[in-house]
């Protein structure tokens, strides 16, 4: 549906020789290797799902003020203008949750629960905003001779990669449940 | 009103239900694809009664009524969402306005032709600069001895280009606002009318959307439909019903995506059970079912009052504005539920959240059926 730029492929292995050298950790070290960089990647998803959320609002706020209907920028009307107050402290929200985060893992503080918080917001954010924006778009937003359709088929992966939004509130309430 | 559906409109459920399984899911993935119209769809959907279903039988229709009508856009929707705006698009925007302000020779002329699917149609009315603000079109129609000469260009254009019989909107006073437009029936191939780019769009690849172009394109004075300065009303009531066509086709991408995420989370384990067993995904899935039952109700109410006789522009703009929010959260729901799967083309939840955005923009956006029913609870 979207990332059309970024190649998702399977790969596969069949009787593929490695040399010892490149056994990363120990052996059996997999499991915690794998889980170890999530808060990066988390916070780092956010953050794609921030610049998809910031782009999609910046399109959107330019072209209602200068589409006009009824003889006004459609900008003019609060059906319009408050969505974009809706859009703009959505983004800023994720904003500050990914930068919260970020600040606590390079200040070495667990950031297991913020990181976690900081990618649902931010990917949901993503995907109410990129959907706004083709609706300020109307007709022409659902074309592709403009770019919010394409931001909001990109949203959607931000919610399911790096960890699915439901294991991120898995993540967040066993934080808060322990 | 009747919450239990007629035998006939459950027998025509089942009918449209099964062709659309067998007949157009198949292709639909391919279509999307290929941006891609199939007039063989549309032409079994003519030997089925599909295309003429609440117009009398004198005038090739079926004799049926907006319920069933409704039902048979959703079912179609279902599986494929393109096949579903032919369908509303050619009943609710090109037939209707002739059935409801065409004289005889009109209705025999051009309603036989749509009722039974010989023609396909189309409704022509919003332009570059007029949008939701249709009283700023720059189309003219100018009376010329038995013709009217029309110039100008209109877009969005749902079955644009593929459509025989169109209804176009014009002004034959350009100094009056509203009250200048005129309603005009232009069958293709007449001198003067042709068609412009065709859209790329996010969904619904498989229903053209087309420019059409007027260039002093001469019409018989025949084809005014109804008076002139009356096309303000007929554009707008004509919209009023077109809204329970697309609410149905919400209601049936709605149903089709919640009905892939119900069977998917049934069947994929994580964790050692199925996904279905975490509330996380269950009442999830409880919520969109929710959703769709409040939104199917909502369109039949509106439909059952258009067949009844009974005021339904507040009920359609309602059912269209709920369907259409509904379908949009729904198909992104269950993307979420197929996970990274739900995310490529080899299931069809990506296409219903790529088809669900345009129910939120077409035959009025969500802000103009707020304007309408804003302006209906408070007068």
């Amino acid at each position: 549906m979207g990332l059309h730029g970024s190649a998702t492929v399977s790969l596969t292995f069949d009787n593929c020789r490695i040399p010892e050298s490149q056994l990363l950790g120990q052996e059996g070290e997999g499991y915690k290797i794998a889980l170890s960089n999530l808060n990066i990647g988390r916070i780092g998803i956010g953050a794609q799902a921030l610049g998809i959320a910031e782009a999609a609002l910046d399109a959107s706020t330019g072209y209602a003020k200068e589409r006009e209907q009824f003889g006004k920028p459609i900008a003019h009307n609060q059906g319009i203008s408050f969505k974009l107050a809706d859009m703009a402290t959505a983004v800023e929200g994720s904003k500050l949750l990914i930068y919260n985060a970020a600040s606590m893992h390079e200040g070495g503080v667990d950031c297991a629960k913020e990181a976690s918080m900081a990618k649902k917001f931010a990917s949901q954010t993503a995907v109410d905003v990129s959907i706004d924006a083709v609706q300020v778009y109307g007709g022409y937003g659902f074309t592709k001779d403009y770019p919010v359709e394409r931001y909001m088929r990109d949203a959607k992966i931000t919610q399911i990669y790096e960890g699915t939004t439901e294991i991120q509130n898995l993540v967040i309430s066993r934080q808060l449940l322990k | 009103m009747n919450f239990q559906l007629t035998e006939e409109q459950q027998m025509l459920r089942k009918m449209v239900r099964d062709y659309a399984e067998n007949e157009v899911a198949p292709t639909a993935a391919e279509r999307d694809e290929e941006e891609r119209f199939d007039r063989e769809i549309f032409d079994k959907m003519a030997e089925l009664g599909l295309t003429g279903i609440p117009w009398p039988e004198e005038y090739g229709g079926i004799g049926s009524d907006f319920v069933s009508y409704a039902i048979a856009v959703e079912e179609l929707s279902r599986v494929c969402a393109s096949t579903g705006v032919t369908l509303s698009a050619h009943i609710s925007l090109a037939s209707w306005p002739i059935y409801t302000y065409g004289n005889e020779d009109q209705k025999k002329t051009f309603l036989q032709r749509l009722a039974t699917g010989e023609a396909l149609g189309a409704y022509a009315l919003s332009e570059p600069g007029a949008g939701s603000d249709v009283a700023s079109m720059r189309t003219t129609a100018k009376k010329d001895g038995d013709d009217y000469i029309l110039n100008g260009n209109k877009v969005w254009i749902t079955n644009g280009g593929v459509a025989d019989i169109y209804v176009v909107f014009a002004k034959t006073d350009v100094d009056a606002k509203h009250k200048g437009i005129s309603a005009f029936i232009v069958e293709k191939g007449t001198d003067g009318f042709s068609f412009g780019k065709k859209e790329q769009k996010l969904g619904i690849r498989s229903s053209p959307t087309t420019e059409l172009i007027f260039e002093n394109c001469r019409v018989p004075k025949e084809n005014l439909l109804g008076e002139e300065g009356e096309g303000f009303k007929i554009a707008m009531t004509t919209l009023d019903g077109g809204r329970n066509g697309i609410a149905a086709q919400a209601v049936g991408i709605a149903q089709g995506a919640l009905d892939a995420a119900t069977d998917y989370a049934k069947e994929r384990e994580q964790f050692g059970k199925p996904i279905a067993n975490n509330q996380g995904i269950s009442f999830k899935l409880a919520d969109m079912a929710t959703q769709v039952e409040a939104s199917r109700l909502l369109t039949y109410q509106a439909a059952y009052n258009e067949s009844e006789g009974i005021p339904y522009q507040k009920e359609s703009a309602m059912a269209k504005l709920y369907a259409g929010d509904t379908a949009m959260k729904v198909s992104v729901e269950a993307v979420q539920v197929f996970g990274g799967y739900g995310y490529t083309k080899d299931y069809p939840v990506e296409r219903f959240m790529r088809d669900a955005k345009i129910t939120q923009i077409y035959e009025g956006t969500q802000e103009i059926q707020r304007l309408v029913i804003g302006r209906m609870v408070t007068k």
